[in-house]
C-alpha cells in the first residue's frame, strides 16, 4: 500500500472537508430555521473569497506583501466574515423576508435567482478569469515551506494547519454561542417551532438576521480559507461548493450542527480519495452516490433525528 | 364486493357553487366572483381555451412567410424549443409541484441520443420517425429511474438530488471520451468528451429531408401543436387532476388513496419525455451536440419562463417564452435595448407613481437633474462626455447632452453598478417624500450604468436579468402573468 499518497489525500480530505464543514453550517441552521434551502449561500462564500483577494491586492500583490502576514490573515477574516454576514442579512431583507409564508416553491426560486444574479453581477463586475492568492509566495512561501513532517514523507504547511484551526475555532465558537448565549437559546427555540417561539415572546425575525448573519459569515471565512489553501478564485466557485456542502448537511443530518461538520468531512475525504485514487472526474459521481445511499439507508443524515411529521 | 346492495347516491349539495374547489383556499376560490369585468373580458373569458392555441398557432405558422430574414425564423425556432421546454417542466412542477432542477440533463440527454443514433459518431443514420421513439421512450424511462430513489423525498431534498444529478451528467458528458468499465478496460469514446458530437444528420422522416430553418421552424412547430394537445387532454383528466392535488396537498391526496409515488414517477417520465422529444430537434439544427449547451443557465432560462407565465397555465407557457426569449434577442442590439431599457423604465413609473403630480415631479427632477449634471461635469472634466449613446437621429442628440458617456466609461459603469444596487436597496427602505426625491439620482444613475456597462455585454446583462426577473416576480406575484393565485393550507 502506498501510504505517501494516503495520508496525503488524508489531510487534503480534511483540509476541504473543513471548508465544506463551515459552509454547511451556514446552510445547515438557516433551514433548520426557516427550512429554505439557501441557494445563494455558495455565492457569499465566493463573495468573501473575493474580499480576501481584495485585501492580498490592497497590501501590494502576492509577490511583494507590504504587510505582516499574520496581520493580513487577521484582517482577511475580519472583513470577509463581515462582508458576508452584511451580505447575507441583505439577501434576507430584500429577497426572502416577504416571502415567509408564500408557497415552498417560491424561495426556492427566489434562492435561485440571487444566486444567478450574484454570480453573473460579480462576473460583470470582477472579471470571468481565474484570480490567484497564490499564498505559495507570500514573503518567500513562508505559510507552505514552515510546517512539519507527518509518517510516510508527508509534509504540512502552516496554510493547512490554519485552515483546519481557524475552522475548528470557528466551529467552537459557534457552539458555544448557540449553547450558551440568550440568542443561542432563541435560535435554537425558533429552529424547533418557531410559531411556538414566536407566542414566548422571541423576537422571531431579530433571531432570523442573526441567523443569516452567522451563517454568512462563517461562510466568508471559508471562502478565504478555500483561497488560502487552494489558490483559486472566480466567480462561479459558490455553485459547486454550495451544493458539496448542502449535501454535506444531508449527508449529516441537516439542522444538526454536529452533523453538519462529520458531513462536511465525509465529502471532502471523500472527494480527496475519489481524486487521488480514480480520478478527478468521478468526484462528482462518488458525492452523489453517498447523498443517495444516506437518503435512501438513512433519511435524517448520519446524526440528525428521524422528524415526525406533524399534521 | 358489498353483496350487489344497493346504494342511493349521494344527492347533491345545495349549496354546491359556493364549496371551495378541493385543496385552495375559500376566499381564493371565491376569487372569480369578486373580480368585476368589463364587457369585452366577459366575452373573452368565455371563449374556449383551445381557441387562443389555434390562434397562436396559426399567427405563428404565419410568421416565415412574413420575414425574409433567416435570423427571425432562427430566433423563432429558439422561442419554440423553450416553450417546448417549459410544457414538460410545467407537468413536473406547474401540475405536480415537484420541484425538478435536473430537467435541462434530460433535454441534453435526448440530444446526445438522437446525435448518437443519426451522425457518424458510430456509423448510425436511422431515420427519425424511428429514433423519436426510442429517444422519447429511454428519456421517460430515465426520468422513471431518476425519481426512483427520490420519490420518498419531500420538496428541498428532491430539488438538491435532481439538481446534483443535472451536474452529474454534465460532469458525464463532457468526460465521456474515454469511459472504461472499473477501470478495467480500455477507455471507450461515448460522447465525443468537450469535443461534443459533430456533423449530426438532419431530420429524415421517413425519405422526408428537413434542412432549412424554415423547415425546422415548422417542425417545431407541429411537434409543439401536438405536445400542446397532449398536455393539454392530460391537464382535463384524471391524472391531471389527481397531480394538481398532489402538488396542494400531498398528504391529504395519500389519505385520498391516490398512488403518490406512482403519479410523482409519471410526471417526471411525462416532462423528461417532452424535454427528450425537444433535444433531437435542437440536435438536428445545430448538426452537433455539446454538453455545456445542458447546464444550469438554460435550467434558469427555462425555469425563468415557467415562471413569468404562471407555473401551471399552458398560456403562460406561450407568453413567458415570448417575453423572456424575444425581448433577450432584442437586447443584443444595443441600440434596441436603449429604447426598450427606457420604455420600461416610463411605464413602470407611469404604473407605480401616484398621484400625477409626484409623477410629473420625479420625471421632470430626473430630467433637469441629467442636464444639471451633464453641464457640471463636462466643464469640470471634460473627459466624462467623450463618448455617445447608441441612438441616433435628433433624440439621440438630445440624449447625448443629458446623459454622461466618458472615455473609460466601462470601468466606471461597472463600479456604478454596485452603486446603484445599493442604491434601489436604499431606496426600498426610505418613504415618503424622502423616497421621491432620492429617486431622481437613482434613476439617472440606472441610465448612466445601462448606457455606459450594460448595454455593451449583452450576455451578461441578460443573465442578470433572467436572475432580478426571478427575485422581483417572486416577491411581487407569485403566480406569474397568467397564473391563478393559491394559498398554501398549513
Amino acid at each position: 500500500m502506498n501510504w505517501n499518497l494516503f495520508v496525503t489525500e488524508l489531510v487534503a480530505g480534511i483540509t476541504h472537508g473543513s471548508v465544506y464543514a463551515l459552509i454547511a453550517l451556514g446552510y445547515s441552521m438557516v433551514y433548520g430555521i426557516l427550512k429554505l434551502l439557501n441557494f445563494a449561500h455558495g455565492d457569499v462564500y465566493m463573495v468573501g473569497a473575493f474580499i480576501g483577494y481584495g485585501l492580498i491586492t490592497v497590501f501590494g500583490g502576492a509577490e511583494a506583501l507590504s504587510i505582516n502576514i499574520a496581520l493580513l490573515l487577521v484582517l482577511m477574516f475580519v472583513s470577509a466574515m463581515l462582508g458576508g454576514g452584511l451580505l447575507g442579512v441583505m439577501i434576507e431583507r430584500f429577497a426572502y423576508r416577504r416571502l415567509r409564508n408564500a408557497p415552498r416553491i417560491a424561495p426556492l426560486i427566489t434562492a435561485l435567482g440571487v444566486s444567478f444574479f450574484l454570480e453573473n453581477a460579480a462576473q460583470l463586475v470582477l472579471g470571468a478569469q481565474f484570480q490567484s492568492y497564490n499564498s505559495f509566495s507570500w514573503k518567500n512561501g513562508e505559510l507552505w515551506s514552515k510546517g512539519f513532517m507527518l509518517p510516510a514523507q508527508v509534509h504540512v504547511g502552516i496554510a493547512q494547519v490554519i485552515v483546519v484551526a481557524g475552522a475548528i475555532i470557528l466551529m467552537i465558537l459557534l457552539t458555544l454561542f448557540v449553547q450558551r448565549t440568550q440568542t443561542g437559546k432563541a435560535m435554537r427555540a425558533t429552529s424547533f417551532d418557531r410559531e411556538a417561539a414566536a407566542m414566548m415572546g422571541i423576537d422571531v425575525d431579530r433571531v432570523i438576521v442573526v441567523t443569516f448573519f452567522l451563517g454568512s459569515a462563517l461562510a466568508g471565512a471559508a471562502g478565504v480559507f478555500n483561497g488560502i489553501a487552494y489558490q483559486q478564485v472566480w466567480p462561479y466557485m459558490g455553485f459547486q461548493a454550495g451544493l458539496f456542502a448542502f449535501i454535506a448537511a444531508v449527508v449529516g443530518g441537516i439542522g444538526n450542527l454536529p452533523g453538519s461538520v462529520l458531513g462536511g468531512l465525509i465529502i471532502g475525504l471523500a472527494e480527496s480519495f475519489a481524486t487521488g485514487y480514480l480520478s478527478s472526474t468521478f468526484q462528482e459521481a462518488i458525492v452523489f452516490a453517498i447523498l443517495i445511499a444516506v437518503l435512501i439507508v438513512r433519511p435524517s443524515g448520519v446524526l440528525g433525528r428521524a422528524a415526525v411529521q406533524k399534521v | 364486493m358489498d353483496g350487489g346492495r344497493e346504494i342511493n347516491p349521494v344527492p347533491a349539495r345545495p349549496d354546491e357553487a359556493q364549496v371551495p374547489k378541493v385543496g385552495v383556499d375559500s376566499w381564493v376560490a371565491s376569487h372569480e366572483g369578486r373580480v368585476r369585468m368589463n364587457r369585452f373580458q366577459r366575452e373573452l373569458a368565455r371563449v374556449p381555451r383551445p381557441a387562443f392555441y389555434a390562434a397562436f398557432a396559426v399567427g405563428a405558422a404565419l410568421v416565415p412567410a412574413l420575414t425574409n430574414d433567416a435570423y427571425v425564423v432562427r430566433v423563432g425556432f429558439d422561442t419554440l424549443l423553450y416553450m417546448l421546454l417549459a410544457l414538460g417542466l410545467n407537468i413536473v412542477v406547474g401540475y405536480a409541484g415537484l420541484l425538478d432542477l435536473g430537467y435541462v440533463a434530460f433535454y441534453g440527454f435526448g440530444a446526445y441520443s438522437y446525435a448518437m443514433l443519426a451522425s457518424p459518431k458510430f456509423g448510425l443514420h436511422w431515420d427519425t420517425l424511428a429514433v423519436i421513439p426510442v429517444v422519447v421512450v429511454a428519456t421517460a424511462l430515465l426520468g422513471f429511474l431518476v425519481a426512483l430513489p427520490s420519490r420518498r423525498l419531500v420538496g428541498d431534498y428532491l430539488a438538491i438530488v435532481t439538481l446534483f444529478f443535472g451536474q452529474l451528467f454534465v460532469t458525464v458528458y463532457q468526460n465521456g471520451n474515454r469511459i472504461s468499465f472499473l477501470g478495467i478496460t480500455r477507455g471507450y469514446d461515448v460522447t465525443g468528451g468537450p469535443n461534443g458530437i459533430p456533423d449530426v444528420d438532419n431530420w429524415n422522416l421517413g425519405g422526408l429531408k428537413i434542412g432549412s430553418v424554415e423547415g425546422y421552424y415548422y417542425a417545431a412547430l407541429v411537434v409543439f401543436v401536438l405536445v400542446l394537445a397532449c398536455v393539454y387532454l392530460v391537464d382535463t383528466s384524471r391524472t391531471g387532476r389527481a397531480w394538481k392535488s398532489l402538488r396542494e396537498d400531498p398528504l391529504a391526496a395519500e389519505m385520498m388513496g391516490m398512488p403518490v409515488n406512482w403519479l410523482k414517477l409519471v410526471a417526471f417520465g411525462f416532462g423528461a419525455a417532452i424535454a427528450g422529444l425537444t433535444g433531437t430537434l435542437f440536435a438536428a439544427l445545430n448538426t452537433a451536440v455539446f454538453s455545456a449547451d445542458f447546464d444550469v443557465p438554460t435550467l434558469i432560462i427555462v425555469y425563468s419562463i415557467l415562471i413569468l407565465g404562471g407555473a401551471g397555465s399552458l398560456g403562460g407557457v406561450i407568453l413567458g417564452a415570448l417575453v423572456v426569449n424575444v425581448s433577450l434577442e432584442v437586447l443584443r442590439t444595443p441600440g434596441h435595448a436603449t429604447w426598450i431599457f427606457y420604455i420600461i423604465l416610463l411605464a413602470t413609473l407611469l404604473v407605480k407613481l401616484r398621484p400625477w403630480r409626484v409623477l410629473v415631479a420625479v420625471l421632470g427632477g430626473t430630467i433637469a437633474f441629467g442636464f444639471a449634471a451633464h453641464t457640471i461635469f463636462a466643464s469640470a472634466w471634460p473627459r466624462s462626455v467623450h463618448g455617445a449613446s447608441n441612438i441616433g437621429g435628433w433624440l439621440g442628440r438630445g440624449f447625448d447632452s443629458w446623459s454622461l458617456h466618458p472615455s473609460n466609461g466601462h470601468t466606471i459603469g461597472n463600479v456604478a453598478f454596485i452603486l446603484l444596487i445599493l442604491a434601489v436597496l436604499g431606496l426600498t427602505l426610505l418613504s415618503g417624500w424622502w423616497r421621491w426625491i432620492a429617486m431622481i439620482p437613482t434613476l439617472y444613475l440606472a441610465a448612466f450604468v445601462w448606457d455606459n456597462s450594460l448595454v455593451v455585454e449583452p450576455s451578461i446583462t441578460r443573465l442578470i436579468l433572467i436572475g432580478v426577473i426571478l427575485i422581483v416576480l417572486m416577491n411581487a406575484r407569485p403566480q406569474g402573468l397568467l397564473g391563478t393565485s393559491r394559498v398554501e393550507i398549513v
